[in-house]
């Protein structure tokens, strides 16, 4: 059961075994490339192939440079994400997706002895300008993480309290409709409506993550990060989630990491692969999981490492 | 990839496991055993203080009285209008108490006699009787029939008689009378109410607890009062702001030095600042309550810190997500999670407070007060003090007025843990 609902939705099984049977034509004619490891590849990559930048941006990201401490994690990445638009980050763990997608709403600031650099523009301002305050700017970008972290308060507490300390409205009459609103849109209304008193922590693991997309999107976000939001759950939870990302889409802009491969197939416009902290390639997703332009993506794809 | 055992035919191979397996159970039994031994002697160990204590003090909680006939007689008193709080005030009740012994132990012949007579019964008598008759001024020339309260002497030896009587300070003629109200059914103890509503006092059927858990219970308020803001403020800007350099762990190895440094060189620190430098009073729950301040500060800060470290990133991680400032983001999630285990270090600090005596000897909290201390500013004495001195004074009824105390010390003590048990079952919560 659980599996008929991914498959039909995952048109990659299919193309992934294709995708096997070309791979040696495309190493070969790389012949200079044959005999280096994809880390000496990985390194010497200065240039981001396929089609990075875009027309609509609303995120635009200019040699993004990150450090930990001395420690390099995310080197020179130019990329665009446009309005309404799902773009996935796909690439090896540790390859610095979840960093450079904490730099987006400066979620990196809370790790002291990290350093971003370079420039990230949201809707044309600098947002690491020094006068730029973090809070109304999260507010704009909101942020789902990999683990449900839902408050350990009440369902409608958690939904509630984004409106509540930006304001947002005023009239408990107000804050209702918000809280079902964001509920309805994150797919959860009907499952909970009768317990919004109840802890948002006593839900299942998919409940509380869709609880945790309310919670974001009951502030009016204009995009939506989303770090591997459904790492941790069971492939029921998981398929909700993506039907939902898919809705989402089509009033926010979202950056979404994952792992699975599937996933970033199904929901997302471009894909952008990332391998040891360089961007190697970003494109529709359809071409980057048919037909991708470097040879690493086209490994990852393949499953050669992962 | 072939490890040895691996090449071996199956059933020799569980054969081995086998006998391992009893190895490792007959280990893991002896493990089990020693935990359990260690659990048992903490238990013993305990009972054992416990018998000891509850065995000397029940009967402090005690007080022996003797029944006479007095006759309020105003001539004798000097009291002529009993509605008068002045006349009351001076009456001589001594005369009356003395004119009943004489009449009701007419044996008593000579001025030796008649002191060891009227020793018998204790001065409070004649404040009791004063109590009672402002109470009821109808009283006046009447005759009424009441249980006074009895000597420590006295209430010693009669308590003494069920086991190995104590009879030193007891001349023969005194135990002959002791006889004789035991054998008339005129003596008797009841429960020793005046232990739980009068201060200190010289004379041991007279002293009791109150003061010194008037002044415990207000130096304890300070301490709280001072401790648990400024140690909590503390913890939480050494855990969310304060920036990780030399200077801060400079400051975390004091935090931790100070929670080692012995109670009696804070009692000097105050001695040398509040009394000698700021010329504060001595003997005061004020200056007691900063100097515990000092002394439990470590602890309030170490346990709160490790309660706010306790609060999982997540929940911070999902504050900052939506747009929480950092001080929403600690007063709404950060601060009600750790609740639970800074009020459970700060009632464990109050515990260690409650019983500490060294560094309120300093200050002079050691003094002989009567009065039951009604502000932080009034002389006072606390519990662990007042058994100290208690247990230094040669009066031999003094000894279970020290086991009583200690047991009402206890009590307090597993008041505040079982406090500290419940407070974090109750506001403990999952995540
Ligand atoms: N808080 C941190 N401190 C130091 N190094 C970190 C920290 N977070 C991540 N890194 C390092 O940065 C690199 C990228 O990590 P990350 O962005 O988490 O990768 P991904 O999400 O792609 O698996 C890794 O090498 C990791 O060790
Ligand atoms: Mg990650």
């Amino acid at each position: 059961m659980q599996d008929t609902v991914i498959e039909s939705k995952a048109p990659t099984a299919k193309t992934v075994q294709v995708e096997r049977t070309k791979k040696t034509t495309k190493t070969e004619s790389n012949a200079m490339n044959a005999k280096r490891s994809p880390t000496e590849i990985a390194e010497s990559i200065t240039e981001t192939v396929g089609k990075p930048l875009a027309q609509n941006a609303k995120l635009a990201m200019r040699n993004v440079n990150v450090h930990y401490d001395q420690k390099q994690a995310v080197f020179d990445v130019n990329l665009d994400i446009a309005e309404n638009q799902v773009v996935a980050l796909i690439g090896p763990s540790g390859c610095g997706k979840s960093t450079f997608l904490r730099c987006l709403n400066r979620m990196n600031d809370t790790i002291d002895i990290c350093r971003v650099e370079g420039s990230i523009q949201l809707d044309g301002m600098d947002i690491y300008d020094s006068k730029l305050d973090v809070v109304p700017l999260r507010a704009r970008v909101g942020m789902v993480f990999q683990k449900p972290n839902p408050f350990p308060k009440s369902i409608y507490d958690n939904v509630a309290y984004g409106p509540r300390i930006h304001g947002l409205v005023n009239r408990r009459a107000d804050l209702d409709d918000v809280v079902e609103s964001s509920l309805r849109k994150a797919g959860l209304w009907e499952e909970v409506k009768d317990r919004l008193e109840s802890p948002g922590t006593g839900l299942s693991g998919g409940q509380q993550q869709r609880l945790c997309i309310a919670r974001t999107i009951a502030v009016s976000p204009e995009v939506i990060l989303m770090d591997e939001p459904c790492s941790a759950l069971d492939p029921i939870a998981t398929a909700k989630i993506e039907e939902l990302i898919a809705e989402l889409s089509q009033n926010f802009t979202i950056a979404i990491v994952t792992h699975s491969m599937q996933q970033a197939a199904r929901v997302s416009n471009r894909t952008a692969y990332f391998h040891l902290g360089r961007l190697v390639e970003v494109n529709e997703t359809e071409k980057v999981f048919t037909n991708p332009d470097h040879e690493l993506t086209e490994a990852y794809i393949t499953g050669r490492f992962g | 990839m072939t490890s040895p055992n691996n090449s071996k035919p199956l059933s020799q191979q569980a054969a081995l496991v086998q006998k391992s397996l009893a190895k490792r159970y007959a280990s893991e039994r002896r493990f089990k055993a020693y935990g359990l031994a260690s659990v048992l002697f903490g238990l013993c160990a305990l009972l054992v203080l416990f018998v000891e204590i509850f065995g000397g003090g029940l009967s402090g909680f005690k007080t022996t009285q003797v029944a006479l006939t007095l006759e309020l007689d105003s001539d004798v008193l000097e009291v002529y209008d009993a509605t008068n709080p002045d006349e009351i005030l001076a009456g001589n009740y001594t005369g009356v108490i003395r004119n009943a012994l004489k009449e009701r132990f007419p044996d008593a012949t000579g001025r030796k006699e008649k002191r060891a007579l009227y020793s018998m019964i204790s001065v409070g008598a004649t404040y009791d009787l004063r109590d009672q008759l402002a109470a009821d001024p109808d009283l006046l020339d009447t005759s009424i029939d009441v249980w006074i309260l009895a000597d420590d002497d006295i209430d010693t030896y009669y308590k003494s008689l069920s086991s190995v009587p104590y009879a030193e300070r007891m001349s023969d003629k005194q135990q002959q009378w002791v006889q004789d109200l035991i054998d008339k059914q005129e003596i008797r103890t009841i429960f020793n109410t005046r232990f739980f509503t009068s201060g200190d006092s010289s004379e041991p059927e007279m002293a009791g607890i109150r003061g010194a858990i008037m002044g415990s219970l207000l130096t304890m308020m300070v301490t709280l009062l001072l401790s648990f803001p400024v140690g909590v403020a503390a913890a939480i800007y050494l855990e969310e702001y304060a920036p990780k350099n030399r200077l801060t762990d400079f400051v975390e190895v004091n935090i931790n030095n100070l929670a080692a440094v012995p109670s009696i060189i804070f009692g000097l620190l105050g001695l040398a600042i509040f009394i000698n430098l700021f010329e504060m009073p001595r003997s005061i729950p004020l200056v007691g309550g900063i100097v515990l301040t000092l002394m439990t500060l470590p602890t309030i800060i170490i346990s709160s810190r490790a309660a706010v470290k306790a609060v999982p990133p997540s929940i911070r991680e999902a504050a900052l997500g939506i747009g929480a400032s950092k001080m929403q983001m600690i007063l709404h999630h950060v601060l009600p999670l750790a609740m639970p285990g800074m009020l459970t270090g700060a009632i464990i600090g109050m515990a260690q407070a409650l019983g500490e005596t060294a560094p309120l000897l300093m200050i002079g909290m050691v003094a002989f007060i009567m009065d039951v201390p009604g502000a932080i500013t009034d002389p006072a004495t606390v519990m662990p003090v007042q058994i100290f001195l208690w247990s230094d004074s040669p009066e031999r009824a003094f000894v279970e007025k020290t086991s009583a105390a200690i047991m009402v010390l206890l009590m307090f003590l597993m008041f505040m843990n079982a406090m500290a048990v419940l407070l974090r079952k109750r506001l403990e919560r999952r995540w």
